[in-house]
């Protein structure tokens, strides 16, 4: 068991399970520990959008008399938690991070609301994000910047930087995040924790509000990769109302029980494009050094060649923004949000006022390239061709999985910005994306962990975790979250990041 | 390709949004450079590849068409910002129709 420094929140997430059914702690001073954690972390961090403590513990007194009966529904039962504030939460209000849903409550759960309660899980509250999801640095959220636990000078990296953030500043052992095209990993990067975004289809979408429908999935943030599977095997599975949902059961036992041994024989490949000229060195060189040590823990790690690579990213900015025109069409100020005020304004008036209103600017870039890429006369050129694009991405990642079981790449080619820096210049955000957003367009399970720091920066500045994604088949999650678990058997970044947050 | 500030007022017609002539030129800037990086994709050759709008090769998925429960009137109108009589209260549509 690991240290009190932070209290029960300095536990992992299996850990504190444990300690609720040898009666060690109480699921209700488990819940009023997470949410005076997350109370205390809200004006420097700002992870949270909502604090729910009545909802919280009210879950809690329930939990613990089914523990009391002896019903345990789950390894992490009694385990306080929170949720990103763009997944559905009945009778508490869901934002998106964005003005055009002030004042909405929804009047159901998501799938993974529901499958977390029935596990057992406590959750806490809502998280800060990206305005819609959109956004690599969670400064578009209309409720304010989340910032760094290690460096408040710093973003968390988005969108589900609250999640990460939460983590990482001890405020709940564990959060569920939503990953379009790296949200999951790259907030859990740069904040020294660990993520999991799930194959397509693992976990059901419903109640997720849509960024972009072929690319969003529901995934954990926790401190390490067998809390992340101990998570996962709560959320997968199938539901009918999720039509892309897929018949898949995740089974956390062979992660929560790996060592060192379990990367005897992985092939891992590394492709020689995620480590070109532009790559931060420290980035690099850490990388690099985790390859070296799952070789000389017996995986047998080879280069190769991934041209397609480098077409990802307009690929994914043309998909994910048509989707998003189409799913945000529906944000009209009439029937739920944030309406426009002024009476005697015409239908389409109103609507555009609201939207205008509603929405910030980074939505707005997005709506508009997406509507842009599907309008008549571009649509051939743009978005038939990311299409294309995304074919023969998945063709090539075919390809490379006859060969590996796990493709290994930085997860982001940087580590964490300084707050401000990077809203004016759209374009260089959307290329910090480079590894994170082929994974979504090809559908693959792939997890990010902490593997190494930066250098100090010149203004003595410590120095950010970097973080490193393992990729894997489609529904080969239990293969990726195997690997990240074993490296982290015999290596102690994961906690070395999380012991440095403030 | 270029884009012009007549092609982002096309477009965010489309999007339903409004823009001052500033916030136009800002976003022809914005969008301009990223609809140019979009043009790398003409590097590619894709002659010859289905485009792909689902990854995972899946099969039509049936249910039976069973009569379910929904949503709550009440609570589901409880969210409209504006409500008249029980209904979610909407501007005109046509010239000369009902009350907003």
């Amino acid at each position: 068991m690991s240290g009190l420094s932070g209290g029960f929140m300095g536990y992992s997430a299996l850990e504190l399970g444990a300690l609720v059914q040898s009666r060690k702690a109480g699921v209700e001073e488990l819940a009023r520990a997470a949410l005076e954690a997350a109370a205390s972390t809200g004006d420097s961090v700002n992870a949270f959008i909502t604090l729910c403590e009545d909802y919280a513990m009210g879950q809690a007194r329930l939990v613990q008399s089914r523990i009391d009966s002896g019903d345990i529904p789950s390894r992490l039962a009694g385990v306080p938690a929170a949720v990103k504030d763009n997944i559905s939460t009945r009778g508490i209000p869901t934002t998106c991070a964005s003005r055009i849903l002030d004042g909405y409550t929804p009047m159901f759960d998501a799938n993974a609301v529901e499958r977390l309660r029935g596990a057992g899980g406590i959750m806490i509250g809502k998280l800060n994000m990206d305005e819609f999801a959109m956004g690599s640095t969670t400064e578009t959220s209309a409720y304010g910047p989340t910032r760094n636990p290690l460096d408040l000078s710093r973003c968390p990296g988005g969108s589900s930087g609250g999640a990460a953030a939460a983590v990482a500043a001890r405020a709940v052992p564990f959060a569920l995040g939503s990953d379009t095209g790296g949200s999951i990993r790259q907030p859990a990067s740069f904040c020294g924790v660990t993520g999991h975004k799930p194959t397509y289809g693992a976990v059901s979408r419903w109640g997720l509000i849509a960024y972009g429908s072929s690319l969003d999935q529901i995934g954990p943030i926790a401190r390490d990769a067998r809390d992340c599977a101990a998570v996962m095997s709560i959320l997968a599975g199938e539901d009918k109302r999720d039509g892309t949902s897929a018949a898949f059961e995740f089974d956390d036992s062979t992660v929560i029980n790996a060592d060192a041994d379990a990367l005897k024989g992985l092939r891992a490949g590394i492709p020689d494009e995620a480590f070109d000229a532009g790559l931060d060195q420290s980035i690099r060189a850490r990388v690099l050094e985790a390859a070296d040590l799952l070789e000389d823990l017996g995986a047998k790690v080879e280069r190769f060649a991934f041209p397609t690579l480098r077409y990802a990213v307009p690929a994914y900015y043309i998909i994910a923004s048509a989707e998003a025109a189409s799913n945000l069409s529906r944000y009209d100020g009439i029937r739920y949000g944030r309406g426009a005020a002024e009476p005697g304004l015409t239908l389409e008036e109103a609507i555009a006022r609201a939207r205008s209103a509603g929405f910030g600017r980074e939505v707005k870039r997005r709506l508009m390239l997406g509507n842009f890429a599907l309008s008549a006369g571009y649509y051939d050129a743009y978005y038939n061709k990311a299409l294309q694009v995304k074919a023969m991405l998945r063709g090539a990642f075919d390809e490379a999985f006859e060969r590996f079981d796990i493709i290994l790449t930085p997860t982001a080619p940087t580590t964490a910005m300084k707050l401000g820096e990077s809203l004016n210049d759209p374009l260089a955000m959307y290329l910090g994306d480079v590894y994170t957003v082929p994974v979504n367009l090809a559908g693959l399970p792939a997890a990010s962990l902490p593997c190494g720091f930066a250098e100090p920066d010149a203004d003595g500045g410590a120095g950010m975790p970097i973080g490193m994604q393992f990729i894997g088949r489609a529904f080969g999650d239990e293969t990726v979250l195997r690997a990240a678990a074993a490296y982290q058997s015999v290596t102690d970044w994961h906690r070395r990041g999380y012991d440095a947050a403030i | 390709m270029e884009l012009t500030d007549a092609i982002t007022r096309g477009v965010a017609k489309l999007s339903g949004i409004r823009l001052s002539d500033e916030e136009t030129a800002a976003m022809t800037r914005d969008l301009g450079r990223v609809v140019g990086y979009f043009d790398l994709l003409n590097e590619l050759d894709t002659r010859g590849v289905e485009p792909r709008a689902h990854v995972l090769q899946r099969v039509n998925r049936w249910r039976e068409d069973a009569v379910e429960p929904s949503a709550d009137r009440d609570e589901l109108i409880a969210n409209a910002p504006s409500r008249h009589d029980g209904y979610v209260a909407a501007p005109k549509t046509f010239e000369g129709g009902g009350s907003s």
